[in-house]
């Protein structure tokens, strides 16, 4: 699995006043199994980046290539590439019609045309994957609570065993042991099921003790592309683009400026625990 | 795709037809459909499409943008088109097999679409030019006489204003949802019609919830700003009547002296 992005453009309804460029020559690339962060103010291009992905939207300009081959080229297998390049939405319960859980997560295997034993294996473990009982299987899921839907949402989604999962915001609007839940699923997908993970935040503190990578946009553009550590060694520049680094890293530096002889590239409380007890010599 | 229907859009940039009274709007959008209703020749449309035209050039929308909204009612052109071809007696024009194309059935199916297709354009044009509140303030005024009858006005304005605002918001959602649902593989374009009807489904009822939990969070937060209906309710901006609304009044009188003269005369 690899996925380039190659000098893509998107402008949303060109040569009317509502133009508005969205993406802005961006180029990166994605290799199986990585854990990648995408982040950016609101506005700046995430969602309509992923929605390219898996070419659900067209580049206006440029070429996205899913394993060597342009996917917006005559004949290619759009409905598989939609099953490979699994696209969590921003609210995904917003999406759920089934008259109970299994039957909604059974509707993207269900789409791939499989045996209805597979389908339901899928669903089975894809339900399981992301922690749902047994026993709201058969609720409405019109029933469960914020984060459950959240849950059975994403189960839709990884039930079609696609080799790269992209999550849109999975964590707006949850409470914080909601959130920690839904970044857990991710590390155990990415680790266990060896999924190609992307998150899309714009939270650097929720990024920050999971993911490998990060990518910033700003303004229809990507503007970082490295490593997590290395990003977050940038407080001015993020700062300035209206994104912050993690909490820690931003205590961490504050001490420095005030005197205190301490490392301020480190992103976790962990670590910022040992490292401002070894400057107080404890 | 779902966003090109353009119905209760708003187009912002500045002309006459922007600045104008909604008033003035309606009077003369109502006036014109009248209008296209009574011509029955040739010579009547001419006058129509001049009209419209020129309304067209003042109002400063690309005109690309107005004749969006007209994809959306395709089917029904082509529907009528076809039904009005067939299916009206007179005179002979074609035949073959068992059908029979006539001179009126081509002349009525032409009148039909252009009186349609005019129709659409001269009212989005009055919704391209005038922003939700504003026209609903312009309603509000104009049947403002109504209230004697004890008809509910400013609830029925009130009414309109909500729902041309949620037009674009909901076609917003959907387009997301049928994103969502393609995301997971589901196929809206091939299969039998009845595959098609139910393939909406999973459109659909998102659709709705999102619809009911967003009016429900609208009475929310309308009744926590104590809204209790039309009764002393004042207005931001009220509306008055300029020049320019005189002038345009002026114009619309001419219009409808020209439509009565070829109404009478050809
Ligand atoms: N369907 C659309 N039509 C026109 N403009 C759009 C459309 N969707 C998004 N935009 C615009 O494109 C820009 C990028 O939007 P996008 O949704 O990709 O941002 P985002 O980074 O995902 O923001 P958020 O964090 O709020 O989700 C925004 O300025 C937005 O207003
Ligand atoms: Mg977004």
């Amino acid at each position: 699995m690899s996925i380039i992005v190659n000098h893509v453009d998107h402008i949303y309804n060109p040569g009317t006043v509502f133009e508005k460029k969205a993406l802005n020559d961006v180029t990166f690339s994605v290799e199986n199994g990585e854990y990648i962060g995408l982040v950016g103010r609101t506005g700046s291009g995430k969602s309509t980046l992923v929605t390219h992905l898996n070419g659900l939207m067209k580049p206006t300009g440029g070429g996205i290539y899913y394993d060597g081959v342009d996917i917006s080229s005559d004949g290619y297998d759009i409905k598989a590439l939609r099953g490979k390049v699994g696209l969590v939405f921003q609210y995904p319960e917003h999406q759920l019609f089934e008259e109970d859980v299994f039957a909604d997560v059974c509707f993207g295997p269900k789409n791939l045309g499989l045996k209805e034993t597979e389908i339901e294996l899928r669903a089975y473990e894809a339900l399981k994957a992301v922690g749902i009982k047994d026993e709201q299987f058969y609720v409405s899921p019109f029933d469960l609570s914020g984060g459950e839907k959240r849950r059975v949402a994403i189960a839709g989604v990884l039930a079609m065993k696609p080799e790269v999962l992209v999550l849109d915001e999975p964590c707006a609007g949850l409470d914080p042991a909601g959130r920690e839940e839904i970044l857990a699923l991710a590390d155990h997908l990415h680790s266990s099921l060896n999924i190609t993970v992307i998150i899309v935040s714009h939270s650097m503190d929720d990024l920050a003790e999971h993911v490998e990578r990060i990518l910033v946009m700003n303004d229809g553009m990507l503007v970082m592309d490295a490593p997590t550590r290395v990003v977050f060694g940038h407080r001015a520049e993020l700062e300035a683009m209206g994104l912050a680094v993690p909490e820690v890293t931003a205590i961490l530096s504050d001490l420095k400026k005030a005197g205190l002889p301490v490392r301020d590239d480190l992103i976790t409380i962990e670590e910022a625990r040992s490292e401002i007890l070894r400057v107080f010599g404890k | 795709m779902i966003r090109d229907i353009t119905l209760g859009q708003y187009y912002p940039t500045d002309s006459v037809l922007h600045r104008l009274d909604p008033r003035v709007k309606l009077c003369g959008t109502l006036i014109y459909v009248i209008s296209l209703f009574l011509f029955q020749t040739f010579t009547g449309y001419i006058v129509a499409t001049v009209f419209l035209v020129s309304m067209i050039a003042l109002s400063h929308v690309p005109v690309k943008f107005i004749f969006r909204g007209l994809k959306a009612i395709l089917f029904i052109l082509v529907f009528t088109a076809v039904l009005n071809t067939f299916l009206t007696p007179g005179r002979e024009l074609v035949s073959f097999w068992k059908i029979t194309i006539t001179i009126e059935g081509v002349r009525l199916a032409a009148f039909m679409i252009l009186r349609l297709v005019y129709l659409i354009i001269g009212s989005s044009l009055m919704t391209l030019t005038t922003t939700p509140s504003n026209l609903t303030d312009g309603l509000e005024k104009s049947l403002g006489w109504l209230k004697v009858f004890r008809v509910p006005v400013h609830e029925i304005a009130m009414m309109m204003s909500i729902a041309l605002t949620f037009i674009p918001v909901l076609l917003e959602e959907t387009d997301r949802i049928i994103k969502a649902q393609q995301a997971r593989g589901a196929d809206f374009e091939s299969g039998n019609i009845i595959r098609r009807v139910k393939s909406l489904v999973p459109i659909l009822v998102p659709l709705f919830i999102s619809a009911f939990r967003r009016a429900n969070d609208l009475a929310i937060a309308m009744e926590s700003r104590c809204y209790h209906g039309g009764d002393g309710r004042t207005k931001m901006r009220p509306l008055a009547y300029g020049f320019r609304d005189i002038m345009a009044y002026v114009v619309l009188v001419l219009y409808l002296a020209v439509v009565i003269v070829v109404g009478i005369m050809f």
